[in-house]
């Protein structure tokens, strides 16, 4: 295959993308939240039709303020749920996320005639056409979606630089941050706005499927590697830089294995989070499935015949 | 162990198969002019099969969701139906190339089951041999598989013939016809049957999957089988309320059962009929109404259901459990004051007799905000065990003495339980006692008093408040 610009901006896009997902997504993670992304990505549909039907315009800052704020209300509305009605959290994103996505679709076919709103479009992204809109910012000229996702992902690493003991404390013992004067509420409602706003820039940006893959692959691959919260994240964002890269060449080379065109890059994208996530799964240094079956502890009997 | 009755199980799956049939069969009055009654009573020709499948849908799902709930899996749904987008894709990309029409329902239907319990196994497989907890393993593969599916979806579109794949995403109601019917029906009461004959072992799976396999159950097998039938939920499901609409159909109708009931098989049947209800209604109303998807009214009448069992209900709803927390705030506040009154006329006084009393003696008692006291005064008074005199004095009525006493020595009961007890200091057991007097009864009253007087303890009767 030929590599051109193009498809620079494309791996750069996705790579930013990555890194602004894993970093609040390893604490997704390790807090157990994991599908939030998804519950998000999906519930902020009544948030787009709203904003276009109230405004009237499709302009991305009034889509992006929608979206964002419902974004937050699903984080709100689960944690209501899960802790007035005593409902497993789990079920309770699942019961707000449904909920909010049939509304939204009952808004857009209702303004059917009005909304130029595809679904899809929101669902897959198109990744593949960001290099076409381009910004020109003091004499540099890059692709818009670049620029936002720089703002973003630089918005994530400065909160989680900032408040970083106070992240790492809420995530392991909410009740000694709490006790010492740091709210794990406030906590968790920051990163659920952080994660609302990530999900909502960057699939504007690329299509909901790799901010999903981004928010929990990479950090499932650290965890699989290290034990320790900062390498935890460094190696988070290599794994999605890794991803996004060797995603954008899948997409161009396996159909071309079946003589078919090019397919989408995000979606890919998310293939290749999985396998490298695969690889850290079996080779992986301590909790590998090969290590565990070369380094097998001492079993049963061993210990017995190491007594008597 | 419970025996198997297999005449039993054949009546119920017999039953399960025969009421949706009859319900179907009734006669479909058609022509005569149409009445919007005609779809929800299922007379409708073009709507009958779309409001009873997705009404057995719900029951089907309902029923299989109650275990996922109790498993903390509500979720599971949710990765399997988007672990079911690269089966689809891939198999009608097969079905093409092999030269056929490409969009042949079953066999569609066959690469979403695939696809779909593959994304399963990889699940469980992550679960069981990483670290990694269940929402990890399960977003992680919801969103590879997903992102499979759309790269599939991606190259097969160029296919002819392809439009009308995505409606597995958002499902296309309108489009179901006899045959969906009768597969749904089948597995509806497949459903009901495994989860009646192997109702003993998922119980045990959903509360105790510890104790389930040190007790010799294949709990592996078990987990595999329920999550097979939450992959044939989803994927049935698929092309009537779609690939997204159908994880609330497998979690909403159970969460909303488990506020009614603390018995699993009361649940069971509450969810499925839940489920039954909201499919029911959901496709009736879409199908009258313009513009309104089926799915998205389907979701949108179990959510309502769910908010109303949310509030509602009398055990768990959040209504109930108000009102039993602050009838209960309100008899420790009544206790608290009579026995701060009782404290203050017992004070200097060898018998305590009932005079009239100043508010700030009162509240001196204890850390009451003016407003709550006030608050709690005046619904004594209601009661008739206080009365207000004029100069911001009080005085207990006769029944409010009498009651005084008795929360009193109640009090002073189980002070005396735990100094004797529970090795408790004398200074520090106001407190501890404070926590528990509140609900104790008269019989554990009794037994208190038994106890302590076999260790020589006597807490006397305060005098009567009355002449006898």
């Amino acid at each position: 295959m030929s590599w051109s610009t193009f498809d620079t901006w494309i791996v750069v896009a996705g790579a930013l993308c990555a890194v602004a997902c894993a970093l609040p997504g390893c604490f997704l993670v390790l807090r157990r939240m994991s599908m939030m992304g998804d519950a998000i990505s999906h519930a902020v549909l009544p948030g787009l039709a709203a904003a276009f039907l109230l405004t009237g315009s499709r302009t991305s800052l009034v889509m992006f303020v929608g979206a964002a704020i419902v974004g937050v209300l699903t984080a709100v509305f689960t944690q209501w749920i899960s802790r007035f009605g005593n409902v497993d959290r789990g079920a309770a994103m699942g019961i707000v996320f449904t909920t909010m996505f049939a509304v939204g679709l009952i808004m857009i076919v209702q303004a059917a005639d009005r909304v130029d709103l595809d679904p899809g479009c929101v669902l897959y992204g198109a990744l593949e056409l960001t290099p076409l809109d381009t910004w020109r910012v003091a004499g540099l000229e890059f692709p818009r979606v670049v620029g936002v996702m720089a703002v973003i992902t630089a918005l994530n690493l400065g909160v989680i630089a900032i408040l970083f003991k106070e992240l790492r404390l809420s995530t392991f013992d909410p009740g000694l941050s709490d006790t010492l004067g740091f709210s794990s509420q406030l906590i968790h409602y920051l990163l659920m706005t952080m994660v609302a706003v990530t999900t909502v820039a960057a699939f504007e940006a690329v299509g909901s499927i790799i901010v999903i893959a981004m928010l929990i692959v990479p950090a499932a691959t650290a965890l699989l590697v290290t034990r320790r919260l900062v390498p935890m994240l460094v190696i988070a964002c290599g794994a999605g830089v890794l991803a996004a890269a060797a995603g954008h060449w899948m997409a161009v080379a396996v159909p071309a294995w079946f003589g078919a065109d090019a397919t989408s890059s995000s979606g890919m994208m998310a293939v290749a989070s999985g396998l490298i996530f695969a690889l850290a799964w079996l080779f992986g240094p301590a909790g590998g499935l090969l290590a565990g079956i070369f380094h097998r502890p001492p079993d049963g009997r061993s210990i017995t015949n190491n007594e008597t | 162990m419970r025996r198997i009755d297999p005449i039993r199980c054949g009546c119920l799956f017999a039953l399960c198969l025969i009421v949706p049939a009859l319900a179907a069969s009734g006669s479909a009055e058609g022509g005569a002019g149409f009445h919007w009654l005609d779809v929800p009573l299922l007379r409708n020709q073009n709507t009958r099969w779309v409001v009873l499948s997705t009404a057995l849908l719900g029951v089907a799902s309902g029923i299989i969701g109650s275990f996922l709930l109790l498993r903390k899996r509500s979720l599971m749904g949710d990765a399997l139906s988007h672990a079911t987008l690269p089966g689809i894709g891939i198999a009608f990309g097969l079905m093409v190339a092999m030269g056929g029409e490409g969009k042949w329902l079953p066999g569609l239907l066959l690469g979403a089951t695939i696809s779909g319990v593959i994304g399963l196994l990889v699940m469980l497989a992550i679960q069981r041999t990483t670290r990694l907890r269940d929402d990890v393993s399960m977003g992680l593969v919801l969103s590879v598989f997903f992102g499979l599916g759309v790269a599939v979806l991606g190259v097969v579109q160029r296919l002819p013939n392809a439009a009308g794949l995505e409606d597995f995403i958002y499902g296309k109601p309108a489009s179901i016809v006899e045959a969906d019917f009768v597969m749904t029906q089948w597995l509806a009461a497949v459903v009901a049957v495994l989860a009646v004959v192997l109702f003993k072992e998922f119980k045990l799976l959903c509360f105790d999957d510890g104790f389930a396999a040190s007790q010799g159950w294949p709990v592996l097998a078990l987990d595999i089988l329920l999550l097979g039938m939450v992959t044939a939920v989803t994927v049935i499901g698929l092309q009537s309320v779609g690939l997204i609409l159908i994880i609330a159909f497998l979690i909403t109708p159970p969460a909303a059962a488990r506020f009614w009931t603390n018995d699993l098989l009361v649940m069971m049947v509450l969810s499925g009929v839940i489920g039954g209800i909201s499919g029911w209604l959901g496709s009736a109303v879409s199908a009258l109404a313009p513009r309104l998807p089926a799915g998205a009214v389907i979701v949108v009448v179990a959510a309502v259901i769910f908010l109303l069992s949310m509030f509602l209900a009398p055990r768990r709803g959040v209504l109930g459990r108000w009102l039993r927390h602050r009838r209960l705030r309100r008899k420790i506040g009544r206790q608290h004051v009579l026995r701060g009154a009782y404290e203050i006329l017992e004070a200097g006084h060898a018998v305590p007799d009932n005079r009239p009393f100043s508010r700030r003696e009162l509240a001196e008692k204890r850390t009451w905000t003016s407003r709550g006291l006030e608050r709690i005064l005046r619904r004594e008074r209601r009661t008739g065990h206080l009365e207000m005199l004029p100069g911001s004095r009080l005085r207990l009525t006769e029944e409010g003495f009498g009651e005084a006493a008795r929360i009193t020595r109640n009090h002073r009961l189980w002070e005396m339980y735990l100094v004797t007890h529970a090795d408790i200091a004398p200074s520090h057991v106001d407190r501890d006692a404070d926590m528990v007097e509140h609900v104790l009864e008269a019989d554990l009253v009794q037994r208190l008093e038994t106890a302590l007087r076999a260790d020589g303890v006597w807490v006397p009767q305060p005098r009567s408040p009355h002449r006898i």
